[in-house]
């Protein structure tokens, strides 16, 4: 690892989904982080942070994977992921074990190391030199376990600003939950789509033309139904529009290139 | 049994047995103490705020309020309002505040001092405090003052002093403990406004089972 | 009432094609959540009442035993009686004693939700008492033969026509769907069967160490005449509901109403000790206090000790998504939303009552609103825990989860994973950058589709641009 006296030292949590489904996320991640003055490095020993089995109650599987992150992410100056929903389950980590265990404390310092993208930028490196530019009026849903658990609302908000030609028009309720909830929209797919049909009536009666959000988990429920119902909406991950990277479709979108890409 | 076994489980979940006896007297200073939790600040107002904030709250909770400047003019009050909507009798508590009054100067109404009954339109009573931060009335039963009154008729005209309000509900608990000398009556009536539900529809509507109406005579003893 | 809860999927179905009852949840989201946010904007000190409220009630629980015996003590003193009922059953016998010691044919009865829980009408009934419910809600449900969906607004399910209907089949009165006239006709008919009844039974919102006495919160004044009239009043509540002085019930005084409807405050908070005084000229001869445990004796010390914080307000199953959607019934017991998700299992077990801990995204929407801050996600999630251990989870999800978490434990197979559902997933897509339908994942194509990847996984991308 390179190190420099200035240059914050990050470890980057890309997360399953965006390892995935959309590996652009990650490369706007690390875009945006290396232009607020960090050096990134991509641990290779990381894979989910754990969260399908805690919240399926399978806590020796989540032990597990804690360890293994804890561990790929030693050493770190911060850890900062693109998702409200993995880096709060790297905060209950250290619920996994007792507290004279010592993996208890190693957990501790993960969660107070720990950062979801938004936040990271503008609570911790106080920046806010967004350089992008976005033609479209966009709205912007606040997935749950950033809102509640890390506080993430006004961050998102106060770096789209900074987006020149961005206009931002808040749907009705965007604090409510998509339906997405990991494994839940799988186990209760008629009340997951309930939910997320309300979310889609109220990203539509918004105006806006962007659906925005910072948990790609999210962003797939919601672009999977604005497509199924035929909304020509388009849905990006807040860094994308953030790191100036949109030539890329939009998540669910036509015309990838899939000859080049396989 | 039953008994036994619930405090059993109690102690197991809290991995002791019997309380220590110190534990027992810290619980003991506890209740003998009446601490009060925060009280939040719009509670706390010098007096005469508290008593317009009371007003303020108890119009928003649908109660109405005649303002008078003595007690003696509470009669010819009740009579105006009442002969208004053509009620004639009164059923009043018998507390010496309502008895003293001159009701002989009102013969529009007829006054009955009796336990509440179905039927009944209008009562009479008065209130030992209001609670200004959401404009509550404190009533207590004792023999002149029979709970029915609060509750049967449609009407529930109701006596109280501006000295009497206080600001947060600690004061009238500490209010009641004095003018009861600390042994609590058998009912204590907090109330806020009229009965209503929204039952149906979750539409509100006034007079459920309780008055349809809540008037508040306030006098400000200013003269 | 009947246990339904192992029914909650296929309910829960119904429930979402019920255009009436989706109508009716309509009102709900309207109201409750709504007024909840404009009340404590007027209150700046609420987010400090909840930890104030939270750091009592756990004071509580650490001396439950010590607060309950004080209760006892000062309910004997007035002259009342206090019964304990470890189950349902002894609560039901105990109040069925009662009213057969004072001759009862009927009794009036305020809403009461550990009435509901201990089955005390369907008991009642059948030796011979009639139990009459007087709040409007519960009585429009009585008249139907229906149960409440929600603890505080029990026929939030219901529509305005069927009320109208089932006060025309029983009042024998013409058809009115005017609100207004329907509760008239309430308030009508029930004021004899308060004058008739020769026990009125109430619930208790909170019980009073310091003064033996206990208190019920209500709008409509009907839990007042119930208490009032009759000649007994018998209160059944449960053992958590204590506070330690009327200071200590008022801190959650200021949070119940704001949480629950609201309000400022409910209209009638009435505090009943012990029976009428010697010179008193009405109130009930008898004063009787149930308590009953069902299981909550067994909560304290154990993980799900903060669910006996629960003050009853609702907030939590107002502001769920999941009840919003589907409704209370759907539950299939007496506790429904976030709070039913984590007492059920508690009281009717977790073999029957599984699936209601599960059904949640962990939005974490209820504990946000809670006025008493129970952990209400976290405790749902140790009932999935015990369900887990216990092998009690379905076994396609368990092989589901246990294929995963080998590969998810090996970073070098993980990616190997990742790197073929990659390429299955854009072969499936083909040009159109979605699934429309996916083998083993019809759960999420039959209702949206499946974006596909947009390209090589991240840790390939990353790896070539390493180079």
């Amino acid at each position: 690892m390179q190190t420099s006296a200035k240059r914050h030292q990050v470890g980057l949590f890309v997360t399953c989904l965006v390892d995935m489904f959309r590996p652009s996320i990650g490369f706007a991640t690390i875009k945006l982080l290396e232009s607020a003055g960090c050096d990134v490095n991509v641990p290779s020993t990381q894979t989910c942070c754990g969260q399908p089995a805690f919240n399926s109650g399978d806590k020796a599987t989540s032990i597990d994977i804690a360890k293994q992150t804890i561990e790929a992410f030693d050493g770190f100056e911060y850890v900062v992921g693109p998702s409200g929903s993995c880096i709060s389950m790297l905060h209950h980590y250290p619920e996994l074990f007792a507290e004279s265990d010592p993996w208890h404390a190693r957990a501790t310092a993960l969660k107070g190391r720990a950062y979801e993208i938004t936040s990271f930028l503008t609570d911790v490196l106080n920046f806010d030199d967004i350089l992008a530019s976005y033609e479209g009026v966009a709205t912007y849903h606040d997935s749950c376990s950033g809102l509640r658990e890390l506080g993430v609302k006004q961050q998102p908000r106060t770096l789209l600003a900074k987006v020149a030609n961005l206009s931002l028009n808040e749907m009705e309720e965007s604090e409510t939950c998509c339906g997405f909830g990991g494994t839940f929209c799988v186990k209760y797919p008629d009340i997951s789509n309930r939910m997320v049909e309300n979310k889609s009536a109220n990203i539509d009666a918004s105006g806006a033309n962007t659906l925005l959000g910072g948990d790609l988990g999210c962003l797939l429920n919601m672009a999977g139904k604005l497509k199924r119902q035929g909304h020509a909406i388009e849905v990006r991950h807040i860094v994308e529009v953030l790191a100036g990277m949109t030539d890329e479709p939009a998540i669910g979108d036509a015309n990838y290139n899939l000859g080049k890409a396989v | 049994m039953s008994r036994a076994e619930i405090f059993s489980n109690i102690r197991r979940g809290l991995g002791r047995g019997e309380a220590s006896a110190e534990q027992k007297a810290a619980v003991k200073a506890r209740l003998d103490q009446h601490k009060a939790n925060l009280i939040p600040m719009r509670a706390q107002l010098p007096h005469h705020e508290q008593v317009a904030l009371f007003k303020e709250m108890a119009l928003e909770a649908a109660a109405e309020i005649i303002e008078l400047t003595d007690i003696h003019e509470v009669p010819a009050a009740c009579e105006a309002w009442l002969a208004n909507r053509e009620i004639n009798e009164l059923i009043a508590a018998s507390d010496s505040q309502i008895t003293a009054l001159d009701w002989q100067s009102t013969p529009r109404i007829q006054l009955n001092h009796r336990v509440g009954k179905v039927g009944d339109i209008a009562s009479l009573t008065t209130s030992f405090a209001g609670i200004a931060e959401t404009g509550t009335l404190m009533l207590y039963s004792r023999q002149e003052s029979p709970t029915t009154l609060n509750f049967l008729p449609d009407v529930h005209m109701v006596i109280l002093h501006e000295k009497d309000i206080v600001g947060p509900y600690e004061d009238a608990w500490q209010k009641l403990r004095s003018s009861t000398a600390g042994t609590m009556p058998r009912t204590v009536n907090m109330i806020t406004g009229p009965s209503r539900s929204a039952d149906i529809e979750q539409r509100l509507q006034m007079g459920a089972h309780g008055p349809k109406e809540l008037v508040i005579l306030l006098i400000s003893d200013s003269q | 009432m009947q246990i339904e809860s192992p029914a909650f999927k296929e309910n829960a179905r119904i429930a979402l094609h019920d255009v009436d009852l989706q109508k009716a949840l309509g009102n709900l989201k309207a109201g409750f959540p709504t007024k909840r946010a404009a009340a404590i904007e007027r209150m700046p000190e609420f987010d400090s009442l909840r930890d104030e409220a939270m750091q009592l009630k756990n004071h509580i629980i650490e001396n439950l035993d010590l607060y309950l015996e004080q209760f006892e003590e000062n309910v004997t003193k007035q002259g009342g009686h206090v019964h304990w009922a470890r189950t349902s059953d002894d609560a039901c016998k105990t109040i069925l004693d009662i009213c057969r010691q004072v001759g009862a044919k009927t009794v009036t009865k305020g809403k009461s939700m550990v009435s509901e829980e201990v089955n005390l009408n369907e008991y009642l009934e059948a030796n011979g008492v009639t139990p009459v419910e007087t709040d409007l809600g519960e009585y429009i449900l009585q008249l139907r033969g229906d149960h409440p969906s929600h603890i505080i607004a029990p026929a939030i399910h219901l529509n305005l026509e069927d009320v109208t209907e089932a006060f025309h089949e029983h009042h024998g009165r013409p058809r009115s769907s005017d609100p207004a006239v329907l509760m008239q006709e309430a308030r009508e008919m029930l004021r004899e069967k308060f004058v008739a009844a020769d026990v009125g039974i109430t619930g208790a919102n909170f019980c009073v160490a310091e003064t033996g006495s206990t208190i019920i919160v209500t709008n409509e004044g009907n839990g007042d005449l119930t208490q009032t009239l009759p000649k007994t009043h018998i209160v059944i509540t449960s053992i958590e509901k204590v506070v330690p002085t009327l200071e200590d019930m008022t801190l959650f005084q200021r949070l119940l109403a704001r949480s629950a409807t609201g309000q400022e405050f409910t209209v009638y908070n009435t505090l009943s000790t012990g029976p009428r005084r010697a010179d008193d000229q009405d109130g009930p001869e008898n004063f009787h206090v149930v308590l009953v445990d069902n299981g909550r004796s067994e909560m304290v010390g154990s993980e799900f000790q903060d669910m006996l914080r629960c003050i009853r307000c609702s907030a939590c199953m107002n502001h769920c998504p999941v009840y919003g959607s589907v409704g209370g019934h759907s539950y299939g017991w007496v506790y429904p939303g976030p709070m039913g998700s984590v007492l059920t299992p508690k009281m009717i077990g977790i073999e029957k009552a599984g699936l209601l801990p599960n059904a949640s995204t962990f939005c974490g929407k209820c504990e946000s609103v809670c006025p008493v801050r129970i952990p209400l996600p976290k405790l749902m999630r140790h009932w999935r825990e015990d369900e887990f251990s216990k092998h009690l989870s379905p076994k396609a999800a368990r092989w589901g989860l246990g294929g995963w978490a080998f590969f998810a434990k090996r970073p070098s197979l993980y990616r190997l994973l990742s790197k073929g559902a990659n390429r299955a997933l854009r072969l499936m897509a083909g040009k159109k950058g979605r699934v429309t339908k996916l083998p083993l994942a019809g759960g999420w194509t039959d209702w949206r589709d499946m974006p596909a990847p947009s390209g090589k996984t991240f840790m390939e991308q990353y790896k070539q641009q390493q180079r």
